[in-house]
């Protein structure tokens, strides 16, 4: 497959350069040749890439209806909290230009007069790319930029009306899971607290300095910008299953090495698994994390065959969410892993909904007494009672998000749960696909 | 068909888990093991109840109970889609 969002010069040179960029995609198209952009989007079936899956299309719509001609924001949403994923950062380092010229797009297409870069705090490499491609864009007028590239012609015309330029600025969110939740990066901007808020108002509704405000994942601005480009027809030339477009994702195998691919939707876990170097063998895989943290899991059995696709995903339960795949090592105890992610995800409340705040304590301290073979009483029943409890209860969905895995997990991995709770684990490793360190591959 | 209902509203950020609703309420409300509200009957009051739910949503200490008047049957626009964080 030839990569899109990725394409362009090897990893190994770091950020694309502006003129590099320019070279080889054109200018950004001119407020004519994108006047209906909402409406490409619409029809290209593009969805978010930061976990809900919204549609890009719809989302910008509300917004513009809102905004009526000006006054909107947007947030470029690259606060990547997902410990799993990595591929936002990536995204972020390797190619800045394309992100931003989502960005302008999007704030031309909805009537924006502002631009925040939302990155979070420990993606340094994210915040130096994007920092730099602003000032390159800065210092370069575009028309003059793009003299000399191979489709500049167009602007020499005088009549070229380029899309307004909107001031740019950058904040850096503390690296936690929730601030990322659109409305945690509205608070974060408006009061600094990068914590979830009651909704409704959205966003879209109400945003920063009360304004309709777009809040869009990275991956999704970048790729708004090539269909910008190339049209819908274009994004929906590939694909697999009857899937259409390519996503980016990161996949962590057994041995916790976490690698970012570019992929078509539709291409199976199995073809996934090939991609990565080494490859991953379905031998050594017990089951296999889709969605992440907010997702759930498969048997590898089961997930080999299956294919990355929010629709098929979503009919069984899971969800694409940000792309991140985690190959359970066969040697590792899936009770002991559910219980350090139980563990994590309590630890990354925002701690303001009692619910989740106590539920997901209490959940991550049962799940740790289970996997150490000490269950207090029947610790099992109480993981089913208090997933039961805890659903639909907090501002945000991180709640949600932690119950549905646990469900998952003890669905998935039963026998095993029962094993522990009356004092008996057949795993000796550790091993949970929980990463340290990315890399691109 | 659409009617006119009364649904409880908890703003769970402010909520406190004072569980005084809940005594009030006890048809409606139930209290998780920590002590935080969980409405029955997806939140719709009965229409013999809602004397008994302002009384509820009028001792709460934080003021983070509601009743809100809704349409029983439409779906609130935008909200809520899909399983994961919004995060665009």
């Amino acid at each position: 497959m030839t990569p899109r969002l990725l394409a362009g010069p090897e990893f190994e040179l770091g950020a694309e350069r502006l003129a590099s960029h320019l070279e080889r995609l054109g200018p950004l198209p001119d407020r004519a040749a994108t006047a209906d952009l909402i409406g490409t989007l619409e029809t290209s079936g593009l969805l978010g890439r930061g976990g809900a899956g919204f549609p890009v299309g719809k989302k910008w719509r509300s917004v513009a209806e809102r905004a009526g001609g000006g006054g909107a924001v947007v947030l470029v949403n690259g606060a990547e909290g997902e410990p799993l994923s990595h591929k936002d950062r990536a995204l972020m380092s390797l190619r800045p230009h394309l992100v931003l010229d989502g960005a302008e797009l999007a704030a031309a297409a909805v009537g924006a007069d502002e631009i925040v870069l939302y990155v979070g705090a420990a993606h340094a490499g994210a915040q130096r790319a994007l920092g730099r491609a602003v000032a390159e864009r800065a210092a370069t007028s575009r028309p003059r930029s793009v003299r000399g590239s191979a489709t500049g012609g167009a602007s020499s015309n005088a009549r070229l009306r380029p899309i307004r330029q909107v001031p740019i600025r950058l904040v850096q969110p503390p690296h936690r899971y929730v601030s990322g939740e659109e409305s945690a990066a509205v608070h974060f901007v408006n009061a600094g607290d990068a914590r979830p808020v009651t909704t409704p108002p959205r966003p879209y509704e109400r945003g920063i300095g009360a304004r309709p405000t777009v809040v869009q994942n990275v991956e999704s601005l970048a790729y708004a910008a090539l269909i910008a480009r190339f049209g819908d027809d274009w994004f929906r030339s590939v694909g697999r299953h009857g899937s259409r477009g390519t996503a980016l994702i990161t996949a962590n195998a057994p041995s916790e090495k976490a690698v970012v691919l570019e992929v078509e939707l539709g291409a199976t876990v199995g073809d996934v698994a090939a991609m990565v170097e080494p490859a991953i063998r379905q031998d050594d895989v017990q089951a296999v994390l889709l969605g992440g943290y907010f997702g759930g899991w498969l048997p590898a059995h089961r997930a080999w065959a299956f294919p990355l696709d929010p629709g098929a995903l979503k009919e069984q339960g899971l969800s694409f969410g940000a792309g991140v795949i985690g190959f359970l090592s066969a040697q590792a105890c899936p009770v002991r892993t559910t219980a350090r992610i139980a563990t994590y995800m309590a630890a990354q409340s925002a701690a303001q909904c009692g619910p989740c705040v106590y539920g997901l304590r209490s959940i991550a301290d049962a799940a740790t007494r289970i996997a150490r073979l000490t269950p207090l009483g029947d610790d099992l029943a109480n993981l089913e009672r208090w997933a039961g409890q805890v659903r639909n209860r907090g501002a945000c969905r991180h709640p949600d998000g932690a119950v549905g895995l646990l469900t998952h997990a003890l669905e998935t991995f039963g026998p095993e749960f029962y094993q522990h709770q009356r004092g008996r684990c057949s795993h000796s490793a550790q091993v949970a696909p929980v990463t340290r360190t990315g890399r691109v591959a | 068909m659409a009617r006119r209902a009364h649904a409880l509203r908890v703003d769970r950020i402010r909520c406190d888990g004072y569980g005084m609703c809940a005594e009030l309420l006890p048809e409606m409300i139930d209290l998780d093991d920590w002590g935080y509200p969980i409405f029955r009957s997806n939140a719709i009051v009965p229409d013999r109840l809602v004397e008994h739910a302002r009384r509820a949503v009028d001792v709460c200490p934080v003021l983070a109970l509601r009743l809100e008047s809704v349409i029983a049957s439409a779906p609130p626009a935008l909200a809520g889609h899909g399983a994961g964080h919004r995060r665009g």
